[in-house]
């Protein structure tokens, strides 16, 4: 970012107007919400308040948990969920769908090109040492083809909005995005809860979720495996914080959920341990960090992964879905790229927008970054879950001060982009309907077959008046997101 | 199935019919308490060494009262075996195996941590001890329900039954080493209150007191009652309902395999060696022996079928 213009510009238009996409300016309706809308004013808030409670039952009945970490052991706690859905139109989806689609492939080819010839720092649009010097890039991926040459299975890609046409993408999730399960059950929720709402407004379903996931995952199985592939999801187990989500994607797809515990190297394959002796897996659907995969191959400490598995994985012998080393992808300083990188591998203008973005190693991005510390959100590079980072414009003179430091002690570090206004959409409040900043995070499915897009996809609540952290960990909730069949 | 969701199904099971088990002997020893008759503090130690935690209470508490001790079985986290502690343990083995249990057996075991939580987040006083009890049991037994009403009938179902089982076959048999003394026919002196009372203990124990009196007449002593508590193949917690009930279900497993067990195997042997006689050949063998004897075999059946189907290796 050589432009401290661009970026001024833009701070001062997203000051200037916060996108509702309920209400347009002068509180006229939007489109799509028109119907629900209709709906709503013939309801007593009472009731509406009585659901509200009533769906937090189900969650809590349904353990519908997330692990809070760094708090007692094993502490579940809910997201909050908000009753009103957010609504997209059918038009408005496939505008961005089609721009999704086009940056997950770009981002598949990306990872085969920086695992094999590295065309891209050759040509000169990426320097080298983004790679070299990236913690993230994993030299034992080196040459190895994955099956089917998918190395993103699962992409959620996270999208803000600030205007009527104006998405861009805050964050790619290329390693074991998560949430799904939160999309899925609050569709369900809401079916339950107010099923005069869907006989109303045609909202196009989501519920065909875990058998596409399947579906994908079993197209992606190592050549020579027969029609009918075993595919099982790998969990770090019951203390992981989204443990509930990987035995509830298990449970709809009907296979086995298994730990490290449970899984050992077998004559070749990788094999889970049954009642009648070990069966070899095809697909491993893994929601184990890289370094945790293989204490062999990477973390020796690991007691989550399986010794051998990598070995096992580069002589062809199983799918591992995300493949290791994809979180190259989805480094933040990569990220600054993603326009160059789009554009090389899909010879198409992007169709989503990128947030500019600083990176704090350049000398004079540094500077302008510590010169506009509170316009701006400053993050960790490899950092998730909106821990770690700075929002300046809600910051005190203290925490500028402090951030200031670990900032200047490592630029290398940490990224930084103009506080965007992120849209609103109305939360079902005490005193009724209150606009809060929301997020959508969409889920996509890739395997030789083609990509799958859900229509619709997790939108997080930022539920404190004016806060733009949606992250459940920092008190975000979530909604139902419709996209409606035009 | 996984070895760890087949151990995951079993432990669920067993948890959960300790916490029961443990709620329906504190109800005894309440009741006892509250007739006057024997309620002393020794009662309520041969109470804790049923529920098999008086070494543990023991070692946290210099003297035996009525009050700590209920509190120590109901809902102290330092007793794994408190019904607080088992439900809560049955809770997070059904976390663990969440993908084969159906919403129902789910929900039903969720609710009724959610409940127990509730109920016992303090001290519970006297007045609402009968009430306390009696809501978890009812939890205990909508997830029986559940279990018998939603859940196919193959594996899965299997481990939950032998788990049951094992956990029921053990506390019987518990009851009846801490109380054989009173089931010798040397000791009864027939009539006596004090025998009558510990036999009306025993019967409540394992609520058989109505079948008990229905298939036995209420004049019937100590010989009957252990004939109740051991053979009779009738009463759901007798020591042969129980093993007949885990072999049934061994078998099945056998069955989809087609192989035989070391544990069927092993089973078989006690039933053919322990039970197929008629009672008075225990009472020649020793009650106290007998007893014994079973509480040694169930655990080698545990630990056989723990090896049998790979629960840890």
């Amino acid at each position: 970012m050589d432009s401290g213009g661009l970026a001024r510009r833009w701070w001062v238009m997203s000051q200037e107007s916060i996108f509702d996409e309920m209400w347009g300016r002068e509180g006229s309706l939007r489109d799509p919400y028109r119907r629900f809308s209709g709906w709503l004013d013939g309801e007593d808030p009472k009731r509406l308040r009585a659901k509200q409670r009533e769906a937090e039952d189900l969650f809590r009945l349904t353990g519908i948990t997330f692990n809070v970490y760094g708090r007692a052991e094993a502490e579940e706690r809910l997201i909050p969920f908000d009753i009103i859905p957010r609504i997209v139109s059918g038009a408005e989806w496939t505008r961005l769908s089609r721009g999704i689609e086009q940056r997950v492939r770009a981002i598949n080819a990306f990872l085969f090109d920086i695992y094999h010839g590295q065309e891209i720092i050759k040509a000169g649009r990426l320097p080298l040492e983004m790679i070299s010097r990236n913690e993230a890039f994993l030299p034992q991926m080196i040459g190895v083809s994955p099956p089917g040459g998918i190395y993103t299975h699962i992409v959620g890609i996270d999208l803000v909005r600030t205007g009527p046409d104006e998405f861009y993408v805050l964050e790619d999730n290329a390693r074991t995005p998560s949430g799904v399960s939160y999309m899925l059950e609050n569709r369900e929720t809401m079916l339950q809860m107010f099923p005069e709402l869907f006989a109303r407004n045609r909202v196009q379903p989501v519920q065909t979720y875990p058998a596409d996931l399947l579906r994908s995952l079993a197209a992606c199985a190592p050549e020579n495996t027969g029609a009918n592939p075993t595919v099982a999801v790998l969990t770090p187990g019951i203390y992981n914080s989204a443990y509930f989500e990987h035995a509830f994607l298990a449970d709809q797809m009907g296979i086995e959920l298994v730990e490290g515990q449970d899984l050992r190297v077998v004559d070749g394959r990788v094999a889970m341990r049954t009642t009648r002796g070990y069966k070899a897996i095809d697909v491993l659907y893994r929601r184990v960090d890289d370094d945790f995969l293989d204490p062999l191959n990477f973390n020796p400490e690991s007691a989550l992964g399986v010794p051998g598995i990598m070995d096992v994985y580069r002589a062809g012998g199983i799918t591992i879905a995300n493949a290791p080393g994809t979180g190259i992808a989805d480094d933040k300083a990569i990220y600054s790229y993603m326009p160059e990188i789009v554009e090389f591998y899909t010879g198409e203008r992007p169709l989503l927008g990128n947030v500019p973005t600083w990176r704090c190693s350049e000398r004079e991005a540094l500077a302008y970054v510590l010169d506009h510390l509170d316009e701006l959100v400053v993050k960790e590079v490899h950092g998730s879950g909106g821990y770690g980072m700075l929002i300046g414009p809600t910051s005190s003179k203290k925490e500028l001060a402090a951030f200031r430091q670990k900032l200047i002690a490592r630029p290398s570090n940490y990224i930084a982009q103009p506080t965007l206004s992120l849209s609103t959409v109305p939360i079902f409040s005490r005193a009724g309907l209150s606009p809060r900043h929301v997020d959508l995070r969409p889920f996509v499915l890739m395997s030789p077959d083609g990509i799958k897009i859900t229509p619709g996809g997790l939108t997080r609540v930022a539920l404190k008046k004016g806060s733009l952290v949606v992250n459940s960990s920092q008190g975000g909730g979530t909604k139902d997101t419709w996209v409606l069949e035009d | 199935m996984l070895g760890k969701t087949a151990n995951g199904l079993f432990w669920m099971y067993r948890y959960l019919e300790r916490a029961e088990n443990t709620s329906r002997l504190i109800e005894t020893g309440q009741r006892i308490a509250l007739t006057r008759l024997g309620a002393s503090a020794e009662e309520w130690r041969s109470i804790l060494e049923t529920a098999g935690v008086y070494s543990g209470y023991a070692s946290v508490h210099d003297t035996l009262s009525k009050e700590a001790a209920i509190d120590w079985m109901l809902r102290d986290p330092a007793n794994p075996s408190s019904v607080l502690s088992s439900i809560a343990a049955a809770r997070q083995n059904a976390r663990m195996v969440r993908t084969a249990l159906t919403h129902e057996v789910w929900e039903a075991t969720n609710s009724a941590h959610m409940r127990a939580q509730e109920l016992l987040s303090r001290k519970v006083g006297e007045r609402d001890l009968p009430g306390v009890l009696g809501s978890i049991r009812q939890r205990a037994a909508l997830v029986r329900g559940a279990t018998h009403g939603t859940m196919l009938r193959n594996d899965i179902y299997d481990f939950a039954r032998i788990g049951t089982f094992l956990e029921r076959a053990d506390n019987t048999a518990r009851i009846l080493d801490v109380k054989y003394y009173v089931l010798l026919p040397s000791v009864s002196a027939v009539g006596s209150t004090v025998d009558n009372v510990q036999w009306e203990t025993i019967l409540r124990a394992v609520s058989g007191r109505g079948g008990f009196r229905m298939e036995y007449g209420a004049s019937a002593g100590p010989r009957e009652i252990a004939q109740f508590l051991i053979l009779d193949k009738r009463m759901p917690r007798s020591l042969a309902f129980c093993l007949g009930k885990i072999r049934d279900n061994l078998g099945y497993l056998d069955g989809d395999s087609g192989q035989r067990s070391p544990a069927l195997a092993k089973l078989d042997h006690i039933e053919t060696t322990y039970l197929s006689h008629d009672i008075d050949a225990v009472f020649d063998f020793g009650l106290h022996e007998f007893i014994q004897k079973m509480l040694t075999l169930l655990a080698e059946i545990g630990r056989q079928i723990e090896i049998d189907y790979r629960f840890y290796e």
